[in-house]
């Protein structure tokens, strides 16, 4: 199992703040939303370099939807920013009509996605959202699973023509992949070559899936482990590439087990190369208060959950 | 610059006629509220707008129009092709499959003309607002104007703009409310009560207009006039607009019942024989 190890532990959100002033300073287009949650979405940094190009819209979602799309008319670059769940279910129509059926070039930033928002609870930890942003044809769909990719991937979608949606996280996590990455939309990494089960895990649960490929080493089972930062378009090949080599297939997420990767994957295997899948995900139900990694425990989507799935997939081979 | 007053009202009645024709022809759409507000739209493109029919999204240099009340896309559509913007012949495939003349306005099919995708409410002041904002970054003096439905205010959205725009000066903006005092279930009032909407809009901080003849060409482009000169003083201007649902065919009027129905082909006839030619059907 090849090693990944970490210095310093920092929140994904970080890694947008940090990327949207990079993506400042690389293109004078580019310019800021954001729905009253400036500190809490890191912008702060790019608001004092550029404080013209930012616009602090209030508590007002779809408005700040509506005016991202209005600022591509003459050129602009826009990123929101609010949490994940404002970001996507609150303002769904806004989105469809304004953005993805308009085809603007809209850069939807949402934060504290899912369960590890921790203790503001269910109201706000939205598991939905996905699966929400996949279904709009012509929206990108990125969970990136650590500061250093979601600042790449933060920077990656300023070339990157239309609309997409970019998600990540509240608390601190392994910071492990390289600071200097270039991040490839639709592209698969893989992290770890194995045989006998493949691992598919994206956003926080990569660092997860990686934890438990060492877990299952030491019970001499050898896990393929590969993130998937972009659930849509999917890196369908790489994918099929993998489970023709293992035979069996866990798929990891911070996300409803209904709608999210788990689901797609399912899609592109029964298509093509139908393969015994585990879901390791939230099962059908809303979050709840408490600690991140106490959720992720509760919930069933941390490494021992992995770990679990990956033995009763290869059962079923 | 002077109005042609005749000229504009000559071109009104082919947009009526188009209007009627187009609904008819698929048996579908929404001829009431796009006859009540062909005299808007003609006075914006065909005098009040500094607008190019070879048309780029962006717009540089250019005012924008922006449609909030989708569903009116039959007086949007046939101004567009009466003003150049792509061929009159083209309005003949409104509503039917393959068409670039969706059943409401979009940009996905590419039609010249259309900067957002609108039919669900409440959109429209917001991405004019984003517009108007690009338009400030770019350093570009010209305007933006937005046209909503009145039932439309009914959508929160609307308001969040509403708060947005004097909070942040967006002197380039001239909305425009369609004040008909119609929507499907019955009179606005009646349905749920705009109350007294000239002291709304004056209190989220708008400089309010009224043109009380809305479907009177001089009173149109007298108001227009007015709103620009309200421009760049610090405050975003709205017209309320009172228009009359159908105006120019005598069955329409006076009634919500035409807000999305179309005419069967005695009731298509007698509009015809309302609405005089005046640059040739397509």
């Amino acid at each position: 199992m090849k090693k990944y190890t970490y210095t310093e532990s920092k929140d994904t959100r970080s890694g947008f703040g940090a990327g949207l002033l990079e993506a400042g300073r690389q293109n004078e287009n580019v310019v800021a939303l954001c729905a009253d949650l400036i500190g809490s979405l890191k912008m702060n940094d790019f608001i004092k370099e550029f404080p013209e190009r930012f616009f602090q819209i209030g508590i007002a979602e779809a408005n700040m939807m509506g005016i991202a799309a209005g600022l591509t008319i003459g050129g602009k670059i826009p990123f929101t920013g609010t949490f994940a769940n404002f970001s996507t279910g609150r303002v769904y129509d806004q989105i469809r009509q304004s953005i993805a059926y308009s085809g603007k070039n809209v850069k939807i930033c949402a934060s504290h996605a899912g369960l590890t928002l921790g203790e503001d609870g269910a109201t706000h930890q939205i598991l939905e959202d996905i699966g929400l942003m996949k279904m709009l044809p012509g929206m990108t769909v990125i969970n990136p699973c650590d500061y250093n990719q979601t600042k790449a991937a933060t920077l990656a979608l300023v070339n990157h023509e239309g609309p997409a949606y970019l998600r990540f996280g509240r608390p601190v996590v392994p910071n492990f992949t390289p600071a200097d990455q270039t991040f490839e939309i639709g592209k698969a990494i893989l992290l770890n070559e194995g045989t006998d089960v493949t691992i598919v895990a994206t956003g926080h649960l990569v660092w997860e899936a990686i934890q438990a490929g060492e877990e299952l080493e030491r019970l001499g089972i050898s896990a393929e482990i590969i993130n998937i930062h972009t659930i849509k378009p999917l890196d369908e090949q790489a994918i099929l590439n993998s489970v023709k080599k293992t035979g069996c297939i866990v798929t990891a997420e911070e996300h409803n087990r209904l709608g999210g990767l788990g689901d797609s994957v399912a899609q592109v295997l029964a298509q093509h190369f139908p393969t015994p899948q585990e879901f390791v995900a939230v099962d059908d139900s809303f979050g709840e208060s408490g600690k991140p990694a106490q959720l992720m425990e509760k919930y069933g989507i941390n490494a021992a959950s992995i770990v679990d799935a990956a033995r009763k997939a290869i059962t079923r081979k | 610059m002077s109005a042609d007053i005749n000229n504009l009202e000559q071109i009104a009645s082919q947009v009526r006629r188009d209007i009627v024709r187009m609904v008819h022809a698929c048996q579908s759409g929404h001829p009431g509220g796009s006859l009540g507000c062909t005299d808007y739209f003609v006075a914006l493109y065909f005098h009040a707008m500094k607008h190019d029919p070879s048309f780029n999204m962006d717009g540089h240099g250019e005012d924008l129009f922006f449609l909030s009340n989708g569903h009116i896309s039959p007086v949007f559509y046939s101004t567009l092709a009466r003003a150049g913007y792509f061929p009159v012949e083209e309005l003949a495939t409104f509503r039917k499959i393959n068409s670039r003349l969706q059943g409401h306005p979009t940009t996905h099919e590419h039609l010249p003309g259309i900067r957002v995708a609108s039919g669900s409410l409440g959109q429209g002041l917001s991405v004019a607002i984003g517009a108007a904002q690009a338009k400030k970054l770019n350093n570009d003096n010209s305007l933006v104007y937005v046209l909503m439905g009145d039932g439309e205010l009914q959508e929160g959205q609307v308001w969040e703009a509403a708060m947005y725009a004097p909070h942040n000066k967006m002197d380039n903006i001239i909305a425009a409310v369609d004040y008909n005092n119609a929507q499907i279930d019955g009179p606005t009032h009646e349905v749920l009560s705009l109350g007294d909407l000239r002291a709304k809009w004056e209190a989220f901080g708008w400089d309010v207009m009224e043109v009380k003849q809305g479907n009177d060409m001089s009173s149109v482009i007298n108001g227009l006039q007015e709103a620009k000169n309200r421009t760049g003083k610090g405050k975003p201007i709205v017209i309320l607009l009172h228009t009359e649902m159908g105006n120019g065919v005598d069955f329409m009027m006076g009634t919500h019942k035409w807000h999305g129905v179309a005419p069967n082909d005695e009731q298509l006839e007698s509009a015809l024989n309302q609405l005089p030619q005046t640059l040739g059907d397509y």
